[in-house]
């Protein structure tokens, strides 16, 4: 290693505050603390020229924009309001995370504690590659083979369940909500698995074996010693999930209906997304329709903030916890 | 006290929810799964049905919905440039970053403060960043949509993975090494370039190309700085460009047959465009550990 | 209760090493036997052996007898499960779950074998925290977390979460390393006071506290590093400080290697 080190002729080391002094390391350490600084300007940036764009839209238009459902900019009397679009993020988020975080804990929990452990490496990277396939690919499959493919046990949830109200409903259709939330929660999974094996891998090994000395069975040692372990790691990760699905965008623009009314009726053709809406209204969107999309963004943007930030706030609290407990 | 006699099985039902619990956990993997397989399965067989010379050489331009043929060329080539492009704005200012958050910010509060947005500029949904540029870029400067607009938008998705893989090889760099360096009187910004960075550069890399391939299947933040075009334009600052997932996106969303077929294709060029890149990371990577234990 | 335990020819391996090799011995129910021997001669891999907790480690196992009176505890039946249920362990880290109140770890094992009255099993709790002589220092804050308490308070909560199960032996493995002088004192009193109603195994590295608490010594030896470990004598623990038959325990009693 040491032969990787620049040869210096003699001379005694100089102390710290002489080599801040040198001649290249103030331009050098200006030029990378300016990168940083560089990066907090995006963020601030980004809030700043949405809000910008955004808000000549929203002085033009005719409604209330929080409350209202529909979605006409481009009129001459522009009419639109986040209402609609904003339960459709929510809820098919909401609908992809309660389907992924359960599947996910059990793929990490299969990763970290069932599977063998040569074994493991390699089926923790076939759940990474989920996360490598692009999302318009995930949008093509989703509307090619997913659409047509729920059409049945769509029909069966609604003959069977049909009481239950989320399954009600008289028309069902492949083009669903139920649809669109089964492939955001594709897409969120390997996110989720990931985060969770990373924290059931770091559950201490002296509390998992005190569980198994006391005659603990392997669930119930995992029950014990690793899920009350991993518990804040895996909140933050189906929260990070969570935000991930929320912006998601191309592939379930592919899927939406694309209407704007509020139904909880899943099977039914009803559905819609800030991110979706965005996606499938630019095309033909005038000056106030673009200003229109980019109030709803700024929406979607405050949304993820507000979710990723109390992920990042709990992995936060959780390494002051480590620590204070080491 | 109750004299127990030997060794006694647990009970039925404890044994039966241990069972039970495994049987789902492995049902959890095999569920997970069954949709890659599927999608994996799907994109070759339907995207190898187009998969030819014609495809790779040719462009839309002057070819219909309904007409069969036709080809990717001009996405491909957008979506090399815009990527590059990205890349190019992205890299250098994430590395800086990262050199700040590790050797210079000393957990300070500005440090602090850029440590915790980069982590909450991950979090940035890809239209955001999309209609950001859009806002700022074509709307309030008056530029023209372009590839260069396109690689805008990619690079805020890409600066924040680049900080924190890049962080995460720097702090991997012994502090020996570093010490080594200052007790030969070598000031730290030069310690910083010929011996911290070029320890961790293979890692540094690998997270770069990894970044590459999250944000070449990006389609959002392209619809609304690239647009569309069916014509071939090599000249990323001028005009809408195509690319690769714009491609299969305006393809699927065709009933047409054909169409369909060309956004398979096209789906399979991305992804092995994706796979490609991320398997020279992990070669990087692999190539590079028993080097280091060595 | 108490049993006697009876080991013929045991080979522990890790992977393809061979960790400890043809070890044969008797362990005495009601009595203090105590593991000794240099690092790495494998007292506590073969401590391990006797509850299978050996196998735990991935590429872990065993070969050979381990009978605890007429059962042999790989005999193919045997679930490793309702081994470990019988044979308590105890271990070198205090290793409390930090998750639940004092009085939960206690039940925790409890717990896991049976349904218990809620006055069961504040009975059982209070028998087992009075037994490992922690009851007067934890009784009226039984609700609150375990790892609040010190270092050698959690060692003794271990062994009261241990012997709440009323196990027929308790393997402890370097129990008091981890502790201060005064903790370390009161776990050997405890010991002591155990050994009227369990099988002790105890792994230690210092010797003066084998030769303390227990009745009975095993010396474990290895021939060179990577080498297995073998057992090399075990005697009276007053036969073995005073008089041992061979040299290498009478070179590593005195101080002269190890």
């Amino acid at each position: 290693m040491a032969t990787s080190l620049p040869k210096t002729e003699g001379g005694p080391a100089l102390s710290r505050s002489a080599y801040r002094r040198s001649r290249g390391d103030v331009p050098f350490r200006f030029v990378s603390t300016a990168s940083g600084v560089v990066l907090l300007a995006i963020m601030a940036a980004i809030a700043v020229f949405l809000v910008v764009k955004a808000v000549p839209a929203l002085q033009a238009n005719t409604s209330h924009f929080l409350t209202e459902l529909t979605w006409v900019p481009n009129a001459t009397e522009p009419v639109f309001g986040i209402g609609a679009l904003a339960f459709g993020t929510v809820i098919s988020s909401f609908i992809a995370l309660v389907v992924a975080t359960p599947v996910a804990v059990g793929v990490a929990l299969f990763i970290s504690h069932y599977a063998p452990r040569r074994l493991a490496s390699v089926l923790g990277y076939v759940i990474d590659l989920l996360a490598a396939v692009p999302s318009v690919v995930y949008g093509l499959w989703g509307v090619t083979f997913l659409v047509p493919f729920m059409l049945g046990p769509s029909k069966f949830l609604n003959d069977y369940l049909g009481w239950i109200p989320i399954f009600g409903g008289d028309s069902v259709v492949g083009k669903s909500m139920l649809t669109a939330s089964l492939v955001l929660a594709i897409m969120i999974l390997p996110i989720i698995a990931a985060i969770s094996r990373e924290v059931f891998l770091q559950a201490p090994k002296i509390q998992e074996e005190a569980a198994l000395a006391l005659g603990a069975t392997r669930w119930e040692m995992i029950r014990m010693a690793v899920l009350p372990f991993g518990r804040p790691g895996v909140i933050t990760a189906a929260l990070l999930g969570l935000g991930r699905a929320m912006g998601e965008t191309i592939a379930v623009a592919l899927i939406f209906p694309a209407t704007f009314t509020i139904s909880f009726r899943i099977l039914s053709p009803n559905g819609n997304s800030i991110a979706a809406n965005i996606a499938n209204g630019f095309g033909e969107a005038t000056d106030i329709g673009r200003g229109a999309l980019i109030a709803s963004g700024l929406v979607l943007f405050v949304i993820t903030l507000v979710v990723n930030t109390a992920a990042r706030l709990i992995i936060a609290r959780r390494k002051e916890y480590a620590r204070a407990a080491a | 006290m109750t004299v127990q006699m030997g060794i006694k099985p647990i009970s039925a039902g404890r044994r039966v929810k241990n069972g039970v619990a495994q049987v789902l956990v492995y049902l959890a993997f095999a569920v997970a799964v069954v949709p890659l397989v599927s999608v994996l399965w799907l994109v070759i067989r339907n995207g190898l049905k187009r998969f030819d010379i014609e495809f790779l050489t040719h462009s839309m331009r002057n070819i219909g919905a309904r007409d069969a043929g036709g080809g990717a060329y001009h996405a491909i080539i957008g979506t090399l440039e815009q990527v590059l492009l990205a890349s190019l704005i992205a890299v250098p200012i994430g590395l800086l970053t990262a050199v700040y958050l590790v050797e210079y910010g000393n957990g300070g509060r500005l440090s602090r403060l850029i440590s915790f947005f980069v982590d909450i500029m991950t979090g940035v949904p890809s239209i955001v960043a999309g209609l950001f540029v859009l806002a700022f870029w074509i709307l309030v400067l008056g530029m023209t949509f372009s590839g260069f607009a396109g690689a805008l938008a990619l690079s805020i998705l890409m600066m924040p993975v680049v900080v924190r893989s890049t962080e995460e090889m720097l702090r991997l760099v012994p502090n020996e090494l570093r010490e080594a360096s200052y007790a030969l009187g070598v000031p730290k910004w030069r310690t910083i370039a010929k011996v911290v960075l070029p320890t961790a550069f293979t890692g540094i890399v690998t997270g770069v190309m990894l970044a590459v391939a999250r944000v070449a299947g990006e389609t959002a933040p392209l619809l609304l700085t690239v647009f569309f075009t069916d014509s071939i334009n090599e000249d990323p600052f001028n005009g809408p460009q195509m690319g690769l997932p714009l491609y299969v996106f305006g393809q699927s969303a065709l009933p047409q047959d054909v169409a369909i077929d060309r956004a398979w294709t096209g789906a399979l060029t991305l992804i092995l465009i994706v796979m490609l890149l991320n398997l020279v990371a992990r070669l990087i990577s692999w190539w590079r550990s028993p080097a280091k234990r060595g | 209760m108490a049993k006697q335990i009876e080991v013929s020819d045991l080979d522990a391996y890790y992977g393809s090493h061979k960790a400890i090799e043809g070890i044969s011995m008797t362990i005495e129910p009601r009595s203090v036997t105590a593991f000794i021997g240099p690092s790495g001669c494998g007292k506590s891999t073969f401590l391990r052996t006797l509850n299978r907790m050996h196998e735990v480690i991935p590429g872990a196992r065993v070969e050979g007898k381990v009978r605890l009176e007429d059962q042999d505890l790989y005999g193919t039946n045997v679930d490793p499960v309702s081994v470990r249920r019988t044979i308590g362990m105890v271990f070198q880290r205090p290793n409390p779950f930090p998750t639940m109140s004092i009085f939960d770890n206690v039940a925790a094992g409890l717990r896991l074998n049976g349904r218990f009255s809620k006055s069961q099993l504040d009975g059982i709790v209070e028998e087992s925290l009075k037994g490992a002589n922690l009851w007067n220092e934890v009784k009226t804050r039984l609700n609150k977390p375990g790892a609040g308490l010190s270092g050698g308070q959690q060692q003794r909560l271990c062994i009261a979460r241990a012997i709440a199960v009323r196990p027929q032996v308790l393997l402890m493995d370097e129990p008091c390393s981890a502790l201060d002088p005064i903790s370390t004192l009161a776990i050997e009193d405890l010991i002591s006071e155990l050994k009227q109603e369990f099988t002790i195994v105890i792994v230690t590295h210092n010797m003066q506290q084998a030769a303390r608490v227990s009745d009975r010594t095993a010396f474990f030896n290895l021939a060179a590093q990577g080498q297995p470990g073998k057992l090399i004598e075990m005697d009276e623990t007053s036969r073995i400080f005073t008089n041992p038959t061979q040299k290498a325990t009478e070179d590593y009693i005195t101080g002269r290697f190890g």
